[in-house]
């Protein structure tokens, strides 16, 4: 305990670790704050997209922040449902018909338009449907017939943007600008103010109910923005974090143990132990690391924990055996090693409990170095398509931007947003780790 | 006797502190000492005393974290302090005096023969070649004792007592007036350390040489020196002739000094002395060795003691 | 304790030891017989280049309670020989017994219980230490190594044998670690871990060469102090005679893997026998001025290879008393001029 109260201590003198350890212990923190809030099932289930979870989210929106950017104040997505409290929704039962009426009003305050203008009706009826038409006022008071909806089934959406007779009515401008164009303005901008979308319906049958809810889909969404499934990525960057973290720390930590007590072994036990060890690393160290990953997931399965099992497998016995032999030899010559042979000690308890403690504070710095290098490796092969299927994670994130066409589109924060997660996390265990190499090594000079 | 006349070497409040995050450390602290030609002086003192950092700040040899180096230091008559450094590499060090470090048989370059090694000093200081200087360094294997033919050999192949006799060699090469040796025998077998003394008190004969010896070690010490001095705490408390020193140590460190040797040839039990020397970043006010002190009394406490110009010099308040 | 100065140089003699040594051959603690333990050389990993003998014919005798010094130069075979005796080495020839065993009868688990019963100081006090175990781990791993499971046992013998060190107050020690205590503090966690297992034999190997002078003869009184309290046996091995003299009865002298000369400390300090004997005493200096006056002789050469040692006697090639045609031809027996001092000489024949 001491001794790690001691490096705490010394590793305020190097600035740069701080910097290290306040973004790694975010970056913790971000795990921890993700595994509540957002819990594992959650995820999985709003990372498949399915309709019901995404449709009111608009697709490839950039992340809300980017407003401080653009010219023109760009929208947020916009709902209104007829359920809701503000909604004036009446219903006049007459003799053989009963009127509904929706007066679906907003706030516009943007200059931006929406992506797309969409209308999901909720009709309830037995055999005849009701009639169901759509107007639409404007601020300054104008009325356009936006047209007339033929219901088909008891949900379905009236996507008015892609109403191409409502287009020509606008004079060949797409509905969504259309609607809301500021007339008076050169440029193409909307016009600030409140607007109503009147949904008007008769029904035939007693009992028929029409609901509406209007969405007009904003440009921006969310901290993060959104991509081609109009999943919100602020759930992948969020899971994302804990996946590396726990990704780059196992494969880490495992592969260092494993091989501090190989290298043990094999450095106590001498002869042909030792020679067994040394060509089985000098074999797999000449192996292509990548391309195995690569031959594994595909023909096997890319679940995430089987591509640790194996980066794991394939680090043991690189050179680090080799190095860590060095140091064992050194070690092993101690007066101390051999006072404890004097009193007895077991060859298992003179490996584990006395030659690979001394070595801990020299493994340490490059455990802690290493763990970005996994973290990497992870997103590596995400990136080329062999990453987890079920999971989100930061190298999913870029696969999918890429096969999406992301930079071609512009769409740079689909492709930054993730990159600069994973340069983040690679900076901050690097420079924590550099520094703990120059707290530990000087002393180990004595070894 | 203090006269002005020439002395091979005069140090004046020589001091040398280091450096460290937790402040300066005092490890030479106002040293004084007087060697004449031919001439073996002891420097007497356990670990942590400052003696190797004495023997350092003499021959200049200082690490990067000094805090302050001052005092004055005159060899032959020159005065070394105000050197400059390149100067003094080249004309004082390794040229007038030398030193032979602690553990110096296996700081011997492992892949260099050990013949190469020793001539390589004449190489660099007198500028001779190759050839003349391999003749001189043959001269000096003859004179430490080790066959000729070992020259062309290298470092491990040679026991410990040779390699040691190699790195006197590499001292002796350029006819230097001073040698200073740090720990010469301390890792090495009662024959071995027997021999090598042999071969100093010859050298010492045949060359004219001084010494100053530094060790910890107070019998074999007795083999070599004219003068002794005793270093406690980074400060000499007394130097005196050998002849007078080993028959009746003055300071009261001496003494219990002397009192924990343990002697073969006569019957009285070693003593040990109790307590630790003083951390040499926060020396004590007075005297340092008060604590310790059986003999003990206020002034020791308040007043650091000096020492004197005598022949005799006793840094303590009992001899005032 | 306070040091007392020198002012009147009686002659005191050493407190008399109060234990006997016993050393029938029934009654010894530890009986060597003829030990060889030599090592083999391999060139290239497979072929056979000779043997390293680094003990040669060792016997001798070795009481409960008894101490011994063995004095040797580097090279002579006493660290290997004390390693053996530790349980380190196995014997390639010759017999170890020790209390009635003899150690080659003994299978693995047994050795463990035998290598509790042989304490281990060594020379280096720190690098003696693990750096990463505070006081009280270092001391319980040989207790919990030798199957002693409750926590309180260990604390309490780690307790009895921490004030018996002098390392006191305990509590103050116990969390330390060996980089903050000193080279003396350090020398008595190792004589601490020596005696947890109350063994009936220390074996001591330069216990006090790289501590300071002041401090080594605190710690050599501690050492005498267990043994006679604890009727332990030690075996001190050393190449420093002049501290021999004091912590020890008998003295052993060892040369090219041989014992050369055995004798009661006064006896070999009186009269050495032995003409090595003879050129370590002389060689071994008192602080006094007149040394610087005088050269000393030495003999010359070095001592021989153990690989290929000379015939006969393996002193003939230094020696100044060497007899041609004797010394060069067969190897000198023991001869018994005083009891209980031996001698392998021929000039004693």
């Amino acid at each position: 305990m001491n001794r790690i109260w001691s490096t705490l201590k010394d590793l305020r003198n190097y600035p740069s670790a701080i910097i290290g350890l306040v973004i790694v212990l975010a970056l913790i923190a971000i795990s921890i704050y993700t595994l509540i809030a957002l819990p594992y099932d959650e995820a999985i289930r709003l990372w498949r997209g399915s309709e019901a979870d995404w449709y009111n989210v608009p697709k490839l929106a950039s992340p809300a922040w980017f407003n401080l950017f653009t010219a023109h104040d760009q929208p947020e997505t916009i709902i209104v449902n007829s359920q809701d409290e503000g909604v004036d929704k009446t219903v006049t039962v007459k003799e053989e018909t009963t009127e509904i009426s929706i007066p679906l009003t907003f706030d516009y305050p943007y200059e931006g338009f929406p992506q797309e203008i969409t209308v999901y009706f909720n009709v309830q009826y037995e055999e005849k449907a009701p009639y169901i038409s759509v107007r639409w006022f404007t601020p300054t008071g104008e009325e356009l017939r936006v047209g007339t909806v033929s219901v088909e089934g008891s949900y379905m959406p009236y996507r008015v943007s892609q109403d191409s007779k409502l287009q020509r009515r606008l004079g060949d401008e797409p509905p969504e600008i259309g609607l809301l164009a500021d007339p008076n303005s050169e440029e193409p901008v909307a016009l600030p103010g409140t607007y109503t979308m009147q949904v008007s319906a008769v029904a035939f049958e007693p009992g028929s109910d029409v609901d509406a809810e209007l969405i007009l889909y904003g440009q921006v969404h969310g901290l993060a923005g959104t991509d081609h499934r109009r999943r919100d990525l602020m759930i992948a960057l969020l899971w994302g974090t804990p996946i590396a973290l726990s990704f780059g720390l196992l494969a880490a930590v495992f592969t260092t143990l494993i091989t501090l007590a190989i290298s043990g072994i094999g450095t106590w036990f001498g002869g042909w132990v030792d020679e067994i060890i040394q060509r089985v690393t000098e074999i797999n160290m000449v192996l292509p690391f990548l391309p195995i990953l690569i031959m594994v997931g595909t023909f096997y399965n890319r679940s995430l924990w089987l591509m640790l099992t194996v980066v794991v497998l394939l680090s043991i016995f690189t050179g680090a055996i080799k190095t860590y032999r060095a140091m064992f030899i050194q070690v092993r010559e101690s007066a101390y090693v051999e006072a404890a042979q004097a009193y007895g000690a077991s060859n298992s308890r003179l490996i584990f409990n006395y030659l690979i403690p001394r070595l801990i504070p020299m493994v340490i710095p490059a455990l802690v170095v290493g763990i970005p290098g996994f973290v990497f490796l992870e997103a590596a092969l995400a990136v080329l398509g062999l990453g987890d299927p079920v999971l989100p994670t930061w190298g999913k994130i870029i696969n999918e931007a890429r096969s999406n066409g992301a930079l071609y589109q512009g769409l740079y924060y689909w492709v930054l947003e993730p990159s600069v997660l994973l340069i983040v996390t690679g900076l901050s265990f690097s420079l924590l780790g550099f520094s703990l190499d120059r707290i530990f090594n000087p002393r180990l000079r004595g070894l | 006797m203090m006269s002005e006349s020439q002395q091979l070497l005069r140090v004046r409040d020589l001091k040398l502190y280091f450096r460290t995050s937790m402040g300066p450390v005092q490890a030479v602290d106002g040293v004084d000492l007087d060697l004449d030609y031919t001439q073996a002086m002891v420097i007497l003192g356990e670990s942590g005393c400052g003696k190797t950092s004495l023997a350092k700040a003499i021959l200049r040899l200082l690490p990067r974290n000094v805090d302050s180096y001052t005092g004055e230091v005159y060899l032959d008559g020159t005065e070394l302090m105000g050197m400059d450094d390149e100067e003094f590499r080249h004309n004082v060090r390794w040229a007038q005096m030398s030193l032979v470090p602690q553990a110096a048989m296996n700081a011997l370059n492992p892949v260099l023969k050990v013949g190469d090694q020793v001539a390589e000093p004449m190489m660099v200081h007198a500028g001779v070649k190759k050839a003349t200087a391999l003749l001189q360094a043959r001269d000096m294997f003859r004179r430490v004792g080790v066959p000729v033919d070992f020259m062309s050999r290298y470092a491990f192949e040679l026991s410990g007592g040779m390699r040691q006799r190699v790195a006197i060699a590499m001292s002796l090469v350029t006819a230097p007036s001073l040698i200073v040796l740090d720990e010469p025998t301390s890792a090495l077998d009662v024959l071995t350390q027997a021999n090598i003394f042999n071969v100093l008190k010859r050298l010492k004969q045949e060359l004219e040489v001084s010494f100053i010896l530094i060790t910890h070690d107070i019998a074999t010490s007795s083999e070599l020196a004219d003068r002794v001095a005793v270093m406690y705490a980074g400060q000499i408390v007394e130097v005196s002739d050998a002849s007078r020193f080993f028959e009746e140590p003055l300071h009261p460190y001496s003494k219990m000094l002397m009192a924990s040797v343990p002697r073969l040839r006569a019957t009285q039990e070693p003593e040990f002395i109790t307590g630790q020397p003083p951390s040499l970043l926060n020396p004590p006010m007075g005297c340092r060795f008060a604590d310790r002190c059986p003999s003990r009394f206020d002034k020791c406490s308040e007043e650091p003691p000096t020492a004197g110009q005598h022949r005799v010099q006793v840094k303590c308040w009992l001899y005032e | 304790m306070s040091a007392i100065i020198n002012e009147n140089v009686g002659e005191e003699k050493l407190p008399a030891m109060e234990t006997t040594p016993d050393t029938s051959k029934n009654g010894a603690l530890l009986s060597i017989r003829d030990l060889r333990v030599w090592f083999e050389l391999r060139k290239w990993g497979f072929g056979h280049a000779g043997y390293v003998r680094a003990v040669d014919g060792v016997s001798f005798d070795l009481g409960f309670g008894e101490a011994i010094g063995v004095v040797g130069e580097s090279g002579c075979g006493k660290t290997t020989l004390m390693k053996t005796i530790l349980g380190l080495y196995q014997p390639t020839k010759g017999d170890v017994i020790f209390d009635g065993t003899n150690l080659a009868e003994l299978v693995p688990r047994q050795m463990r219980a035998y290598r509790s019963n042989v304490g281990y100081v060594q020379q280096d006090p720190y690098g003696a230490l693990p750096p990463f175990m505070n006081v009280q781990r270092i001391l319980e791993e040989p207790m919990i190594v030798n199957g002693v499971k409750s926590k309180e046992a260990r604390d309490q013998r780690l307790r009895t044998v921490m004030s018996e060190v002098k390392m006191t107050p305990i509590d103050d020690f116990v969390s330390k670690f060996p980089h903050m205590l000193s080279g003396g503090q350090q020398q008595r966690v190792v004589i601490a871990r020596s005696m947890m297992l109350e063994p009936k034999l220390i074996v001591a190997d330069e216990p006090v060469s790289m501590l300071d002078a002041s401090v080594r003869v605190e710690i050599l009184r501690l050492l005498r102090g267990l043994q006679t309290s604890h009727n332990l046996a030690v075996i001190y091995i050393t190449h420093d005679l002049s501290t021999v003299r004091y912590f020890s009865e008998r003295i052993f002298v060892m040369y090219a893997a041989r014992i050369v000369e055995k004798a009661p400390v006064d006896d070999l300090l009186r009269n050495p026998l032995h003409p090595y004997t003879h050129a370590l005493l002389a060689a071994t200096s008192d602080p006094d001025y007149r040394n610087a006056l005088t050269f000393k002789e030495v003999p010359p050469g070095e001592p021989p290879s153990l690989i290929d040692p000379p015939p006969g006697c393996r002193f003939h090639p230094r020696c100044p008393h060497f007899m041609e045609g004797l010394c060069d031809v067969k190897e000198p027996p023991e001869f018994e001029p005083e009891p209980k001092h031996l001698a392998a000489c021929w000039l004693l024949r």
